[in-house]
């Protein structure tokens, strides 16, 4: 079955002329890229190209020296973390953000942290208003389970999960935050053939049911090519290329960066 | 029993019965996010009037078929009462079945309209459709992935059900006067069952069939209506369809639908079962994981498992069956229960359990013992989907591990010259669907059903299933030979993964034998024998030793038994290379072929009959990129000691 063609809403989020530098070391020089609201954003580049420091910027880690990031029609010279994440951007990582000793169960309620409302001693007495609230916060959670299909590892200590599962777990994490942008740091790294393949349908599943934007840094082209929208490619900390799969399958600078060019 | 349901002879009319008996009580419950939801009697009744009327709505009406595709969900058990509500037949599959082997059934049964689990199933029907030009609707449960599909025969449960919400308004005793057309002698439902050979074939169960079977054991095992059942085979197999619906409607308890495939064992727990079915495989699982557990767990609970383990060998099935037991053994068995089996059970959420069967294959002794060791009342069933599973039972009390036990009040049993059963019994079924000649071969003009097993009564008169008749031979001396009897013996033992028993029209019997790679591996690492390959370890003489003590302990157990003591090994050889299905030397369900492996072991068997102390043997294997090479290897041959028949005497 194929899906119709895509729509995509407006611009949920655009970066003009972001440069980062640390000390000499250029990060990123001048980028400028947008992201459409409902689209699946691709950033590629081959190693130290710049992609992390990109997601890092977008969600505030790193603050850049130069350039604006426009949120949600909002401008500003730098992101703040809880302000990202206040404002509906989650993000997984490439090494795994987990309480390797909690349940599954519980790491995605933790991930729901800055949407609980009452205060602690009402939580601590489970009276009222915070008992539905943890009922209400548990059947999100239920259902983000239900949805990555990670029933039977409800309750099991997360360090004690395949890698493969892990790396669920962790989209669960940010799932559980309601976000409306989702940044993954290289989804798929590490992960046999049929891991990726699953991981490939849940991130797919997450942009079509929920209807989240989301922006990824993948090496795997496959995937890329196959999954995103668009894609923006850097190299250097430059941007060498913006357009859909097919545009940057046939960019000649592209081509260039990945396989050389003859001197 | 109350009489409403006790007069009941359809399962519409059942359930109107319990809706109104104890329609209160929960009928069946499925744990969605997280939580057991469950549905009422009469919540049940409401919700299969609903579907049943949306389903009238689209002109479904009595005779037709209707597919039911998907794992155990409450709405596919509603999709089942509510197809048999209007007189229709459902015809459920099984859920893991690939696209291609769904088309033929859809063809045979002329199937209009399918109810499905999810959009993996779906997908499925639209790859078929082309073939299946009858197919007009196709209803979903679970609506993810849904969203971009716009075809005319998709619809999902919920719509259909508010369809019938409509037309219930205007038809409002409509499902009052189908069920009332219904009779006993309807056809309640058609499994298809596998065929190793052709096509599959549709088997016909009617109401009687079913509702007279679970009756039977319902009276048995004293059944009642608080039992609670985990749903959680297959609802295409005969034993899921006899035990979790036909007994379910019958006696009135409550049936679990587990939250998925990955979480039965944590469902089980919650659950803890009174009545329990699992074939083999599934208790053999169990037991792999209860024994890699406690490989991992500290010395003091190693060391207790083993020795209270060795205590409930010795005295839990004595204690399950009434047997004298001393006074010394009776504490120690408490003492177990406390610190080993008690734990143990509710690990594997078998706390409750009043009865649990298993059947479907053979089952190893030592993986019987264990369950019923534990004081857990496990017994064997023999039946097939023909027979509704109403053949033979064990009873309570007289539990061997080797018999299936004797035949179930209402069935005949006769044995046939070459050991073939052949019987009669409620059960048994009222045709293949549109295929008469097959029906004619299994069922003969008396009625007599041939199951194609062979076996015998031992002296107690329980039945003994000892192979496929086809392949029971006879030795020169006219004693009867049966070769899977003798390879599922040795096929219990772990470090033997295959095995192929010769003898037919043979003075003696003799086998070739494939070790376990895994089993046998570990057991030549721990003891520092060095070894390159497969090959190389099946030729040790120490493996050799370990089959050579196998294959005498099989001795021994034949020798105990009258009519299959001259069959025991005199000879074996330990193959260089595994049987494989490549090779052609198995089937694609790892069933030995043993015509071919007699033509290409020619030289094998010769010397397993001439005496010869080795022989060479050279086999074409064919590798997984499709390129044959060569093996070529010296086999040793050798002999196992065996014994003299010892109970010659019960045997007259």
């Amino acid at each position: 079955m194929t899906a119709p063609a895509r729509a995509f809403g407006d611009v949920i989020l655009e970066v003009e002329g972001i440069s980062l530098a640390f000390g000499g070391v250029k990060a990123l020089t001048d980028i400028s890229f947008d992201v459409r609201e409902h689209e699946i954003r691709a950033i590629i580049g081959p190693n130290g190209a710049g992609k992390s420091s990109m997601l890092n910027v977008i969600n505030g880690v790193y603050h850049p020296q130069k350039g604006t990031i426009t949120y949600r029609g909002e401008a500003r010279a730098a992101m703040e973390p809880h302000h990202a994440a206040r404002n509906g951007i989650a993000r997984t990582f490439q090494s795994l953000a987990l309480f390797k000793g909690m349940s599954v169960l519980d790491n995605l309620l933790a991930g729901r942290n800055l949407m609980i409302r009452s205060n602690i001693l009402l939580q601590a007495l489970r009276i009222g208003p915070a008992l539905r609230e943890e009922v209400h916060h548990r059947r999100r959670v239920e259902e983000i389970i239900d949805f990555l299909e990670i029933q039977h590892v409800r309750k099991t200590p997360v360090g004690r999960l395949p890698y493969g599962l892990q790396k669920r777990v962790d989209l669960g994490r940010a799932l559980a935050a309601e976000p409306k942008v989702l940044l993954l740091d290289e989804p798929m790294a590490g992960m046999n053939v049929e891991e990726k393949q699953d991981m490939c349908r849940f991130i797919l599943d997450v942009n079509d049911e929920f209807g989240t934007t989301i922006v990824l840094i993948e090496h795997d082209m496959g995937v890329v090519m196959d999954l995103s929208d668009r894609v923006v490619v850097l190299d250097y900390g430059r941007m060498i290329g913006d357009g859909t799969p097919e545009e940057i399958r046939n960019n000649q600078s592209v081509i260039d960066a990945y396989l050389g060019v003859k001197h | 029993m109350a009489t409403a349901v006790a007069a009941a002879d359809t399962f519409p009319r059942l359930l109107a019965a319990h809706a109104r008996e104890r329609g209160a009580s929960p009928a069946i419950r499925e744990k969605d996010l997280g939580i057991w939801q469950s549905w009422t009697w009469a919540g049940m009744a409401q919700e299969v009037r609903l579907l049943a009327a949306g389903l009238a709505a689209r002109g479904f009406t009595r005779g037709m078929h209707l597919a039911v595709i998907g794992d155990n969900r409450p709405r596919l058990y509603f999709a089942q009462l509510a197809t048999q509500s209007l007189g229709g037949i459902p015809v459920p599959f099984y859920q893991d079945a690939p696209a291609p082997e769904m088309t033929y059934v859809f063809q045979n049964a002329e199937i209009e309209i399918a109810i499905v689990e999810d959009q993996e199933q779906a997908d499925k029907l639209f790859e078929i459709l082309p073939q299946c030009p009858k197919l007009r609707h196709i209803f979903y449960d679970d609506p993810r992935g849904f969203r971009h599909y716009k075809r005319d025969e998709l619809a999902s449960y919920d719509s259909l059900r508010a369809e019938g919400e409509a037309w219930a308004k205007d038809h409002p005793d409509f499902l009052d006067q189908v069920v009332a057309q219904g009779k006993g002698s309807d056809t309640a439902i058609m499994l298809y069952t596998s065929g190793t050979t052709g096509m599959p074939k549709g088997v016909v169960l009617s109401y009687d069939n079913l509702i007279n079977t679970s009756r039977a054991y319902a009276e048995l095992e004293g059944l009642r209506d608080d039992e609670e059942v985990l749903a959680y085979l297959p609802m295409a197999w005969i034993g899921q369809n006899l035990f979790s619906y036909a007994q379910w409607l019958v006696t009135g308890f409550r049936i679990n639908c587990p939250e998925s495939a990955e979480t039965v064992i944590t469902d089980m727990r919650e659950i803890g079962p009174t009545y329990y079915f699992a074939p083999p495989r599934v208790l053999e699982a169990l037991l792999t994981q209860v024994t890699i557990r406690m490989e991992d767990a500290g010395s003091v609970k190693r060391w207790l498992y083993r020795y209270f383990m060795g205590v409930a060998r010795h005295v839990g099935g004595r204690l399950l069956d009434g047997a004298p037991v001393s006074f010394l053994d009776r504490t120690l068995y408490v003492l177990g229960q406390a610190f080993i089996y008690g734990p143990l059970r509710n690990t594997l959420g078998m706390t409750r359990i009043r009865v649990a069967y298993t059947a479907g294959e053979a089952i190893g002794p030592d993986l019987f013992v264990f369950y019923r060791s534990l004081g857990i009342n496990l017994k064997q069933i023999y039946g097939q989907t023909e027979t509704c599973v109403m053949v033979c039972v064990q009873p309570n009390g007289q539990v061997k591990p080797d018999t299936v036990g004797p035949p179930m009040k209402g069935v005949e049993i006769r044995l046939q010259e070459n050991g073939e059963i052949v019987l009669k019994s409620p059960g048994l079924f009222v045709e293949y669907h549109q295929n008469p000649e097959a029906t004619r071969e299994a069922k003969d003009a008396d009625g007599w059903y041939h199951t194609g097993d062979a076996g015998y009564f031992d002296a107690d008169g329980h039945l003994k299933i000892i192979d496929r008749a086809k392949d029971v031979g006879k030795l020169q001396d006219g004693t009867l030979f049966a070769p899977k009897y003798l390879e599922n013996k040795l096929k219990f033992f772990t470090a033997i993964k295959e095995a192929v028993a010769f003898g037919d029209g043979r003075p003696e019997a003799t086998a070739m034998i494939n070790i376990d790679m895994q089993a046998v591996g570990d057991w030549a690492e721990r003891r520092g024998i060095a070894y390159s390959g497969y090959q190389d370890l099946a030729a040790k003489p120490q493996v050799y030793e370990l089959v050579r003590e196998c294959v005498e302990k099989v001795n021994a157990d034949l020798a105990a038994d009258p009519k299959l003591a001259r069959s025991q090994i005199h000879r074996f050889v330990v193959l260089h290379k595994e049987l494989d299905a490549d090779d052609g030397e198995l089937t694609r369900t790892r069933k030995v072929r043993r015509r071919y492996i007699a033509e290409k072991y020619e030289g094998v068997i010769h010397a397993l009959y001439t005496g010869a102390d080795h022989c060479w043997v050279e086999a074409e294997m064919r590798f997984e990129d499709g390129r044959t090479g060569k093996v070529r290897a010296q086999l040793a041959v050798r002999e196992a000691k065996t014994f003299a028949p010892q109970a010659a005497a019960r045997a007259a």
